[in-house]
């Protein structure tokens, strides 16, 4: 049985949501499968806070399902600059989120499948969840040799990593998340998370690299609609519930009231990159000009994002010191962010004397400060 | 910790389910709920150690990554204390009590214990007792509500302050919808439970914290921050605005604008203003707007502004200088870089197009596509930002005829493009005729530039405009 999507079911599903009728108890008791007709990951994340937030989990458990156009996932308590290449990202157009939940980053697209499970934090059990997940692949394609680890990653043939999992803990609800890789883009993969930073420090969550392979690799008879249906079909056996997968528009504020704000909010700068934990940049710039290389130290605090202390060591006179004092001045408390810094810079250029030496040696040192960042 | 899984009996089992959407009171119950918390006898104005309780799947320690709040601060219940994780769990640890924070028993990164006190509470005083349980409902209530309420385990969440309300006015919190978070009853919940008991409406709260589900009698949902209200407020209650000053510090960007617009105010500004008829321009621009798509670039008028002004710096190339700062020297520069003002997320950004001098109008409008998508993706260079000569601002996009634009330091002149308006003009025969008008009003630093510069300047460009194929004859 595969997806129905009719309004119909969008409708059920906010009467599923508003008022308990006996009719439905029957049905939906034990668990409910949702899947997402939206691609957009900051969508997708709001409706895993809206359901964390407003479903009542105590006699159902919610499966839902979603997939992501480009986009690099981090983990709550991640460095995003740790952990990816922001320059490319921003090239290539990839979107970056950071989720709620804790846990490594990885990279989505529409070869990649989430899958969300949803129960009260007494019931929050992620090895079960995964074993239903292995379950459901080897029903599908019983010669895949796929198992979990004590790490709750999914593992192909013992070597190559097929799943990664995060879980968010609330007072009451819990969920517990993890991707599939079915037809990904590794090569994309691969260099998006490839982290250009140099001379980082930081407590933040560090993401541990693994080799990955896409289940199509395996057998390229599978595609992304069969692993999702079958994940489904097992999920609603062990729940015994009716294979019936209930799709949701993340943004129908009608079905889901309070998701547009759920889902500003997280595409925010405050919260994609202000969350960041406390880092230093400690690197020296090695500067190219005129057939010499000048080597420019710079030590940085950064703090929710911003940063909170900078200094920038210039051989004597290079540079006006009093421009290089205005520099400094306001970069301190200005975001972390190489467009900040590119406009900021260009700006400030305007108050001093103009002559081009000057303005070759500003930019350059400019670009070498994004570089950074 | 036993982790029991639910297999749901075949039987209906008569649950009462919670849900929040629910807008018909009759079908507002609230669910048992089974936890074991132990009810902690608090006495006024106790120190009290919340432990960090149990995360589930035997785990024992986790890190503490991010605080919520910080010593001298009050809590309510169930307000988030701090995040911790734990082996790719991120768990929120939120508060049993209400009360102030006295002390926090771990730094961020530390790990903590389970079972181990996370934070000292003092209990308020005047709070009364601080358990999770709704203990004292005044009105009678059936037995059935009493089955539904049992003092064990049952949980409506509210703070003593909201009991209180309810109690005066003698609302069984059960019947309430909670909007907060977890459901919990907030003071706006009894208010609008109030109003509907007695038929007034409410004008949604000005404060937008949480987007709560609203109740049949609006219309439009998370409106709560649309100033436009549908809802007419009541003579007999009185508004209360309950805003408050929000003060930033300026950073980056900004501050450094600061510094600029000082510089440049210190400037003599003296301003010219004048009228294009661009009738003819619209006309060319149809033309040549296809030809322009099959080469794969979009053609606005901000080309022809940018070429004309060009073709007239040539002529009046003071317009292209620079004046140093002890005002003793001008520097005519020979490359006409045409700065144009971009309104970007964070703000007014002046990439420029270099050497416009040597560029065709389809070469200009290439280059401004260029940079018009890097500006929008924040991803401009410094080279694109520095090394402007003049500036053009098209504020004519967003709105307005006449403007007094402030020049960019180190330039010496800037124009400001008003919109296009469509208008009634007289033409050489006396007719009343359709024409296509735009305003534009110059700048220019007086210590070097006088007005007579400035007008023929501007009559110069003007007639470019006016008469596009006279581009034609000077076009280099």
């Amino acid at each position: 049985m595969v997806l129905q999507s009719s309004l119909k079911n969008c409708l059920q599903l906010s009467c599923i949501l508003r008022t308990p009728k006996a009719g439905f108890r029957s049905t939906t008791s034990g668990g409910l499968i949702i899947q997402s007709i939206s691609n957009d990951v900051y969508q997708n994340l709001a409706v895993e806070d809206w359901i964390h937030d407003h479903m009542n989990l105590e006699n159902r458990q919610v499966l839902f399902l979603w997939r992501n156009s480009p986009a690099v996932v981090i983990g709550r308590h991640q460095n995003p600059w740790q952990e990816c290449n922001l320059r490319l990202l921003r090239q290539k157009n990839i979107k970056l989120a950071r989720r709620r939940s804790g846990g490594g980053t990885v990279y989505h697209d529409l070869g990649n499948i989430n899958l969300t499970f949803f129960t009260t934090r007494k019931k929050y059990e992620r090895m079960e969840n995964l074993k239903l997940v292995v379950k459901a692949l080897k029903a599908l394609r019983p010669q895949l040799d796929v198992h979990v680890t004590d790490r709750y990653d999914i593992l192909l043939d013992r070597h190559y990593k097929i799943s990664g999992t995060a879980a968010k803990l609330g007072r009451t609800t819990a969920y517990h998340h993890c991707t599939l890789l079915c037809n990904a883009d590794k090569f994309i993969l691969s260099s998006v998370l490839k982290s250009p930073y140099k001379g980082l420090k930081s407590n933040a969550t560090p993401s541990v690299p693994a080799s990955v392979k896409n289940l199509f690799e395996e057998d390229p008879s599978l595609t992304c609609e069969m692993l999702l249906d079958a994940i489904a079909e097992e999920y609603a056996t062990q729940h015994q519930i009716g294979h019936h997968i209930t799709l949701i528009n993340p943004a129908d504020e009608t079905v889901l009231p309070g998701i547009s704000n759920k889902t500003k909010e997280l595409q925010t700068w405050e919260w994609v990159y202000g969350k960041t934990p406390k880092f230093s940049v400690s690197t020296c710039l090695n500067m190219v000009y005129k057939d010499s290389v000048l080597d420019v130290k710079v030590d940085m605090d950064v703090k929710h994002g911003r940063i909170e202390v900078c200094k920038i060591d210039l051989p004597e006179q290079w540079l006006p010191p009093a421009l290089c004092s205005e520099l400094v001045k306001s970069l301190t408390g200005s975001k972390f962010c190489s467009n900040e810094t590119t406009t900021l810079a260009a700006t400030l250029l305007r108050v001093c004397p103009q002559d081009d030496e000057l303005q070759t040696r500003w930019n350059l040192l400019c670009e070498n400060m994004t570089m950074l960042m | 910790v036993c982790i029991h899984r639910v297999r749901s009996c075949s039987g209906i089992r008569f649950i009462k389910s919670k849900y929040v959407c629910v807008y018909d009171k009759s079908a507002l119950k609230f669910s048992h709920q089974q936890r074991l918390f132990r009810t902690s006898a608090v006495s006024c104005g106790q120190i009290v150690q919340f432990k960090l309780s149990d995360i589930g799947e035997g785990i024992t320690e986790v890190t503490v990554k991010e605080w919520y709040i910080k010593e001298g601060d009050s809590v309510s219940q169930f307000d988030s204390i701090c995040e911790v994780q734990s082996d790719k769990a991120s768990v929120t640890i939120t508060s049993r009590y209400d009360g102030i924070i006295r002390k926090l028993h771990y730094n961020l990164d530390e790990i903590a214990y389970v079972g181990k006190p996370l934070v000292d509470i003092e209990i308020d005083a005047s709070k009364g007792v601080a358990s999770e349980e709704d203990v004292v409902e005044t009105p009678p209530m059936s037995h059935e509500e009493h089955t539904h309420q049992e003092i064990k385990g049952h949980k409506t969440l509210a703070t003593p302050a909201v009991r209180r309300l309810a109690m005066e006015n003698n609302i069984k919190l059960s019947e309430v919808v909670g909007t907060g978070k977890d459901n919990r009853i907030l003071k706006e919940d009894i208010l609008n439970y109030l109003a509907k008991q007695t038929g007034a409406i409410l004008p949604p709260s000005p404060k937008a914290e949480i987007i709560p589900p609203l109740p049949k009698s609006e219309t439009v949902p998370a409106a709560s921050k649309d100033k436009a209200r549908k809802i007419p407020v009541p003579v007999s209650r009185p508004i209360v605005f309950s805003g408050k000053d929000k003060t930033e510090p300026l950073t980056g960007f900004h501050k450094a604008m600061v510094k600029t617009m000082s510089a440049a105010l210190k400037i003599p500004h003296f301003g010219y203003c004048d009228e294009i008829d661009l009738t003819q321009l619209v006309q060319l621009r149809e033309e040549l707007k296809p030809v322009a798509q099959i080469r794969g670039v979009k053609l606005s008028f901000m080309p022809f502004f940018i070429k004309a002004a060009s073709l007239g710096l040539l002529q009046y190339p003071i317009l292209n200088a620079s004046l140093d700062e002890s005002c003793q020297n001008v520097t005519y520069k020979a490359s006409h870089n045409i700065g144009v003002a971009m309104d970007t997320e964070q703000g007014l950004i002046v990439p420029n197009v270099k050497n416009v001098q040597v560029c065709s109008v389809f070469e200009i409008a290439s280059e401004l596509n260029r940079l018009q998508s890097l500006g929008s993706a924040g991803q401009l260079g410094t080279n694109d930002l520095t090394g402007g000569t003049f500036t053009l601002s098209n504020i004519g996009t967003i709105g307005g005829t006449y403007a007094k634009p402030v020049i960019l330091p180190p330039e010496v002149a800037i124009g400001a493009l008003g919109k296009i308006q469509v208008l009634p003009r007289f033409n050489r025969k006396g007719e009343v005729f359709k024409a296509q008008i735009m305003n534009v009003s110059w700048s220019a630093d007086h210590r070097i530039i006088d007005g007579a510069t400035m007008a023929r300047f501007s009559n110069l460009w003007k007639s470019y405009l006016e008469n596009p194929a006279s581009m034609l004859l000077d076009l280099k």
